[in-house]
């Protein structure tokens, strides 16, 4: 019956007479900064390219919302460590994150920006503004400075709902932080320049989430096929990417069933035509 | 400093008879079991101001009293949760966990302080079926009661009880539920608070990642005309309701008006 004396000495205290910002991390790092991402240590070689990386995030707007995904691979140098890593992940009902570059320092950005999220809705009564939760995540990589100097390098891409706009919005960043917002899609990653070429011809203004979420798996097929590094859908081992869509209704993941059912349709047109569907040229 | 001297026995009885008036000046919160979770009704003016409030992803918590007290609760309740969720698992943060720490930090005031808090409050989880769901009350001394079924405080707790005794059934739908609470709350005879004036919200199990839903506006009023006639015959109980006790007032029981639904508190 005294499952909180896992916690520190002092920390009873604490709880009840912190009377700081609703920020969950700058609660933490009162008291512990242990449990954070450790900031400041130096590493004496760097050691990029032995962890596990992630690669190419894409997401695009639609009309009322936006959609986000990941593929499934993360490699260490050249090999591939992982053939079904998730990258995307929801941040809270109306945001998620996808995250490249170093793994293990992206899902902890992910944990600990879904509980931010979270714990200032709670304490406050009220969401944050989709300003402020890219603020804040921009203030997460701006700590992984050090870091990422030290080839520990990861960045994310935001996406949220806005429900007072009633439309979808895309933030990136850099190493240093950011947030850039990006007008209709975005891609991070190794893969993300191939992915952004393949967006720009395949975009439509105005287009369903359904369309949308092809539109993303498109722009992963074609992020996959040019870097070693993406990885594209696993037929033998049903493995397909991770699409999110965000709209009024909240965040939900697209099931199994509907993803293979867009990549068996892409499949069977790149039998034919390799490179995809093709833009109009007039 | 006090002059004279006071024995403990008589300070303790002091302090818990002060608290019980400022508790017995709010009005009550009930949070009862129905098929899909929990729900927690209060007659709530404010619409800032909550009584009740999510903790973590399957806790809920609602409290009656002074409202800088409990509030300073629940936000510790809230930190608590966070980190414990951040540093192992979010499986691994309980409604048992969240008791105790309240427990043992409202008997701590209780014993250590001048004045106690002047606060009840239930930590409720909702657990994968209705056996697992848990209620946990606790008192301004620390005590901690483990209910089952349902659980009211505040100011009429007792009639409240014995009204939700008598209609309170296993496995009641939400509608249902909420028309329980309500006649709970209300007085026989007694008008009810309208829809603006209600706070409510539910630990459903059936939803994803967070449990918690606050209930207001449109989906509110339709699930109130939803509550099917057979659950409450509108005549008033035929055994005489208890009054709450203490009608004499303790020594040193704060002053003030009785409360008349127009403040949050």
């Amino acid at each position: 019956m005294a499952s909180h004396r896992d916690l520190p000495a002092g920390l009873v205290d604490h709880l009840f007479r912190n009377t700081g910002s609703s920020s969950f991390t700058e609660f933490v790092s009162s008291y512990a900064p242990e449990l954070l991402p450790q900031r400041d240590q130096v590493l004496a070689t760097p050691i990029g390219d032995q962890v596990p990386h992630a690669t190419t995030i894409v997401a695009a707007t639609f009309a009322g919302g936006v959609v986000m995904a990941g593929d499934r691979r993360a490699t260490s140098g050249n090999i591939i460590s992982q053939r079904d890593v998730e990258k995307v992940f929801r941040a809270d009902e109306y945001s998620c994150m996808g995250i490249a570059g170093t793994a293990s320092t992206g899902i902890e950005f992910a944990r600990l920006f879904r509980v931010e999220l979270e714990h200032y809705e709670k304490l406050e009564g009220l969401g944050m503004s989709v300003k402020g939760k890219a603020n804040r995540l921009a203030t997460m990589i701006r700590g992984n400075l050090a870091m990422a100097m030290q080839g520990l390098v990861v960045v994310p891409l935001f996406a949220a709902y806005d429900p007072d706009k009633d439309e979808g919005r895309i933030f990136s960043y850099d190493v240093a932080g950011g947030p850039y917002e990006r007008e209709r899609f975005d891609a991070i990653g190794s893969g993300s320049i191939f992915a952004r070429g393949s967006l720009k011809k395949l975009y439509r203004d105005g287009a369903s989430a359904d369309d949308m979420a092809m539109t993303l798996i498109q722009a992963l097929y074609d992020a996959a096929d040019d870097d070693s590094a993406t990885g594209g859908p696993d037929v033998t081992r049903k493995i397909w990417p991770i699409v999110a869509v965000i709209d009024a209704d909240g965040f939900r993941r697209l099931s199994e069933e509907q993803i293979s059912g867009y990549v068996d349709q892409m499949l069977a047109a790149r039998l034919i035509s390799p490179d995809g569907p093709i833009a109009p040229l007039r | 400093m006090p002059f004279g001297y006071a024995s403990p026995e008589q300070i303790m009885r002091d302090k818990a008879d002060y608290a019980r008036k400022g508790i017995a000046r709010g009005r009550s919160v009930v949070v009862l079991q129905y098929v899909d979770g929990l729900l927690f009704v209060a007659p709530n003016p404010s619409r800032a101001l909550h009584k009740i409030s999510e903790i973590y992803d399957r806790i809920g918590f609602a409290a009656v009293g002074r409202y800088n007290e409990f509030e300073e609760l629940r936000r510790g309740g809230i930190r608590y949760a966070d980190i414990n969720g951040f540093t192992y698992d979010r499986t691994d943060v309980t409604g048992r966990g969240l008791a105790n720490l309240y427990a043992s930090n409202l008997g701590r005031i209780f014993t250590e302080s001048i004045k106690s808090l002047e606060v009840e409050v239930v930590i409720a989880e909702v657990g994968e079926t209705p056996e697992s769901d848990a209620i946990y009350r606790l008192t301004f001394d620390g005590s901690v009661f483990d209910e089952h079924g349902f659980a009211a405080m505040g100011g009429q707790a007792e009639a409240v009880v014995n009204r939700l005794k008598e209609r309170y059934r296993e496995s009641m739908s939400l509608a249902d539920a909420l028309e329980v609470a309500l006649s709970a709350l209300t007085e026989p005879g007694g008008e009810r608070p309208p829809v603006g004036q209600l706070e409510v919200a539910v630990l459903d199990r059936n939803r994803e990642h967070r449990k918690f839903l606050r209930l207001t506006g449109a989906r509110l009023e339709r699930l109130l005309g939803q509550s099917s006639a057979t659950t409450t015959p509108e005549t008033p109980p035929s055994t005489p309701l208890e009054t709450p006790p203490s009608d004499a007032p303790p020594p040193t029981g704060p002053e003030g008006p009785v409360d008349d639904g127009s403040s949050p508190l």
